[in-house]
């Protein structure tokens, strides 16, 4: 289960310093069953009977401890979390987002306390919201379970305990405008003009960040938390590969990803789906099974990927773990880090792990365009061929904006759908085109006296 | 994708070629799934491949080059359509097949109407070397001294050099490989799994080794597998003698134990990653392609790209130690102390040199593991 890597920053290597106590003991103790939790040396041990490698090693309390320590490390060690933010937990009934919430719930009352006990009470403690994305208007099979969803959705976070949270149950098409039923049209339309259902299922995950983001902005929230754990990332690295999408994918897989208006924080990227799994089950968490099986067709690249990482999974405990590290060593964007402006109100300690964790950013590419579909960062090479394209129309723009995949897989392939599909687009998209038209055109312009500028660097010399 | 607007997609349109709209569609190109001819089929999967090598301008005119033939259909397709479009494009190549025996010595004499054969009806001549040319030690030689069991050792780190070794024998300017893109696809795959960052930058580059004495290069980077099976079962040509040819040499040379790469016990992940990519293109054709774009995109930052590598002080090859792996296993067997090299056991030459330089004595031994069944790797 653990990484076998020291330099992995997910706090397995605190594990396996553990880990390799507990063999210089069975060592000793060999052939008895352990009876005692290996770290706390006294409570009785979990057995979870899920083929764990480390089932059966430790108590109910330090298994807790050790997933919400790789928690709070993310997000201490990202400034994931400051005192004056306001903070929106994406939450869609699965495990991982159950788990994002809970431990989210859990800091915020431990501010609270140290808020309450401190004379000054100069720290203010964060805010906590909860967001639930409803997508019957896009997969229609979920109608019938959506209302039952919404209610389970609305007494979990009520039966939180206090500080209250608020919820915002946001219906997807909310991103098209206000009146629901022209919403609603749109949206249909939109995904009927999409005809590999790989790329309707990528659009409609695309909307669903699009009204997370949404809802975020308009109610003051500075945060969005997303509770994707390694198993999730570990499948993304592999269907960005297979999709094409292997310039951006460092983007997506970092802690913190700032391109959106409110930032998005993975402060469970750390942790993997069998720790989730075996968490809820301490915790007595239920999840949305019916939803989740009801949201997705079996036969996508997605669940193709999905099926052959479980494979490995079950073939090596530490794949998903060495696949998101493979990743994790592409060079990341300049926004896979809290925005600068914030750094005055991140405490001096933070900073100071910030440094520590320092990661190689790519300072030189602040100029960077962005797909007006997925928003993934736009590979130079790929926009290059699109500064000669002639542009007739603005079908032309939109294609110019995307990105090489997302014109694959989700643009219609001739010129009327085109442009059909370019009207039924929420406008932040179409804004996004406009704005990417801008950005190319600077870009081309730059390109083109490349060879008459001389650049700082160059000065220095 | 983008291509294939308007006039291709008439349904029911008598159902004609939809690239020259004049002949009958024979197949459905495995890459587009386009309905196409006998005839453009040719010229597209030639084409294709002549635009390769134009716009990566793999090799330069008076080049001797050498194509790395193992019997199997990549290599003895590369083959015919490198002598088609060399003849055709006037590359000015001096081509010839280079293949390597690893077994039994006296196997020239039985051949040589064989290699003669292929000269007439190819025009590419054959260079058949052994390991006793290479090496000194014929496999069968070596199997004889240190025993079955540890042969894999020895014919993956032998094989791996083999060609490399051959071509500098040769004194060629370039040596071509039939990895095809499947291939590709699948070692981006791996080395994703596997976490080796540094590989993974390396692994989409078409020519690799250019600072090296012979740069390698693949024709077929972007050539798919099952267009590389149609292209000579549509060729009226006997195609398949030439195949057979040095399918049968190198075949009849192992008396012992086959060259077969199931011999290396390969990790489970291995086959379930030619699996996957096999579904990935029943679903999607465009995805093999799309993984190699993915491989060539990743943002590595230059440092991680660049391994330190030195070469042995023995033969000249690519080596983290003092002596390649090929060159201490071989003073082992000329000292008659075959097991030396092999896994972990330590003494000898890099076992001193670890001492001076501090670095891990399983550092060879490591690298052996995650190279070996390496895809790429002949
Ligand atoms: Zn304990
Ligand atoms: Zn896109
Ligand atoms: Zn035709
Ligand atoms: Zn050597």
């Amino acid at each position: 289960m653990a990484c076998n890597s020291s330099g992995c920053e997910s706090g397995c290597y605190d594990r396996e310093k553990e880990n390799g106590r507990k063999i210089e003991e069975s060592a000793v103790a060999d052939g008895v069953k352990e009876s005692v939790c290996v770290k706390c040396k006294c409570n009785e041990p979990m057995t979870f009977g899920d083929g764990g490698s480390d089932d059966g090693r430790f108590c109910a309390e330090c298994f807790r401890n050790n997933v919400f320590g790789k928690f709070r490390l993310a997000v201490t060690s990202h400034a994931m979390i400051t005192p004056s933010d306001n903070v929106l937990v994406a939450f869609s009934g699965g495990s991982s987002s159950r788990v994002a919430l809970q431990f989210v719930h859990e800091l915020q009352i431990k501010a609270l306390k140290n808020y309450e006990a401190s004379r000054d009470r100069s720290l203010p403690v964060f805010g906590v919201g909860v967001a639930f994305v409803d997508e019957s208007a896009a997969y229609p099979a979920l109608s019938t379970e959506m209302v039952d969803a919404v209610s389970w959705i609305r007494s979990t976070v009520t039966d939180l305990s206090p500080p209250a949270k608020d919820l915002h149950v946001v219906p997807i098409e909310s991103v098209f405008g206000s009146d629901s039923i022209e919403a609603r049209d749109r949206l249909v339309k939109l995904l009927d003009s999409v005809s590999d259902e790989t790329g309707k299922e990528d659009l409609v995950l695309h909307l669903k960040m699009l009204s997370l983001q949404k809802v975020a902005s308009e109610n003051g929230y500075t945060r969005l938390v997303v509770g994707s754990c390694t198993s999730r990332l570990a499948s993304h690295v592999l269907t960005a590969t297979v999709k094409g999408r292997g310039y951006s994918l460092s983007a997506d897989i970092q802690h913190v990803d700032a391109r959106w208006k409110v930032p998005i924080v993975l402060p469970l990227r750390d942790c993997i789906w069998q720790e989730i799994t075996r968490l809820c089950h301490l915790d007595g968490f239920d999840s949305l099974k019916t939803l989740e099986l009801a949201r997705h067709p079996q036969s996508g690249i997605n669940d193709l990927v999905s099926s052959f990482v479980a494979l490995l999974q079950e073939e090596n405990p530490s794949r998903e773990c060495t696949i998101v590290r493979t990743a994790a060593k592409l060079t990341p964007f300049y926004f896979n880090k809290i925005p600068e402006t914030d750094d005055a109100c991140v405490p001096l300690a933070t900073q100071r792990r910030l440094k520590k964790f320092n990661l190689k950013y790519d300072g030189s590419m602040t100029t960077e365009a962005f797909c007006a579909i997925c928003n993934g960062p736009i590979n130079g090479s790929d926009s290059s061929d699109l500064n000669t394209f002639e542009e007739r129309g603005e079908s032309d723009a939109l294609y110019a904006a995307c990105c090489s995949s997302c014109r694959f897989q989700i643009l219609p392939q001739d010129r009327s759908s085109l442009e059909q599909f370019g009207s039924s687009l929420p406008h932040h998209m179409t804004s996004q085109v406009n704005h990417h038209h801008k950005v190319n055109s600077q870009a081309y312009l730059r390109e083109k006296i490349k060879d008459c500028l001389i650049l700082d660097t160059e000065e220095a010399i | 994708m983008e291509a294939s607007e308007g006039k291709s997609k008439k349904p029911g349109a008598s159902r004609l070629c939809c690239l020259c709209n004049q002949r009958r569609p024979v197949l459905k190109r495995p890459k587009t799934l386009q309905q196409i001819c006998r005839e453009c089929f040719y010229e597209v999967f030639e084409e294709e491949i002549h635009q390769v090598i134009v716009g990566n301008r793999l090799f330069k005119s008076g080049e001797r080059v050498a194509i790395g033939a193992s019997g199997g259909k990549d290599s003895t397709v590369l083959a015919y359509v490198l002598s088609e479009l060399n003849r055709r494009h006037n590359y000015g190549l001096d081509l010839f097949l280079l293949s390597i025996d690893e077994g039994i010595t006296g196997y020239r004499d039985d051949s040589l109407e064989t290699v003669k054969r292929n000269e007439v009806q190819y025009g590419l001549p054959l260079q058949i070397l052994s390991y006793k040319d290479l090496y000194g030690w014929t496999m069968d030689e070596i199997v004889k001294m240190i025993g079955l069991k540890n042969n894999c050792t020895f014919c993956g780190v032998f094989r791996r050099q083999a060609l490399d070794r051959g071509a500098a024998l040769l004194k060629v300017d370039k040596l071509v490989t039939g990895h095809n893109a499947d291939d590709i696809a699948e070692t981006v795959l791996l080395n994703i799994l596997r976490g080796d960052i540094a590989r993974l930058s390396r692994c989409t580059s078409i020519t690799t080794g250019e600072d090296g004495p012979i740069p390698r290069c693949k024709p077929f980077k972007y050539t798919y597998e099952k267009e590389i099976v149609i292209y000579p079962s549509l060729l009226k040509l006997n195609f398949d003698t030439l195949t057979y040819d040095i399918r049968m040499l190198i075949s009849r040379s192992w008396t012992t134990s086959p060259p077969n790469v199931s011999i290396y016990s390969p990790n489970a992940y291995r086959g379930f990653a030619r699996e996957f990519i096999k579904d990935l293109e029943r679903l999607r054709p465009r995805a093999i392609l799309d993984i190699i774009k993915s491989g060539e995109d990743f943002r590595i930052a230059t440092t991680t790209k660049m391994p330190e590598q030195g070469t042995c002080e023995r033969c000249g090859y690519i080596s983290s130690q003092k002596w390649c792996k090929a060159c201490v296993l071989l003073e082992g067997l000329n000292r008659g102390l075959p097991k030396m090299g092999i896994g972990r056991a330590r003494g000898g030459v890099n076992g001193d040199h670890k001492k001076e330089t501090k670095k891990p004595p399983a550092s060879a031994a490591k690298s052996l593991e995650s190279k070996q069944c390496g895809s790429l790797d002949f």
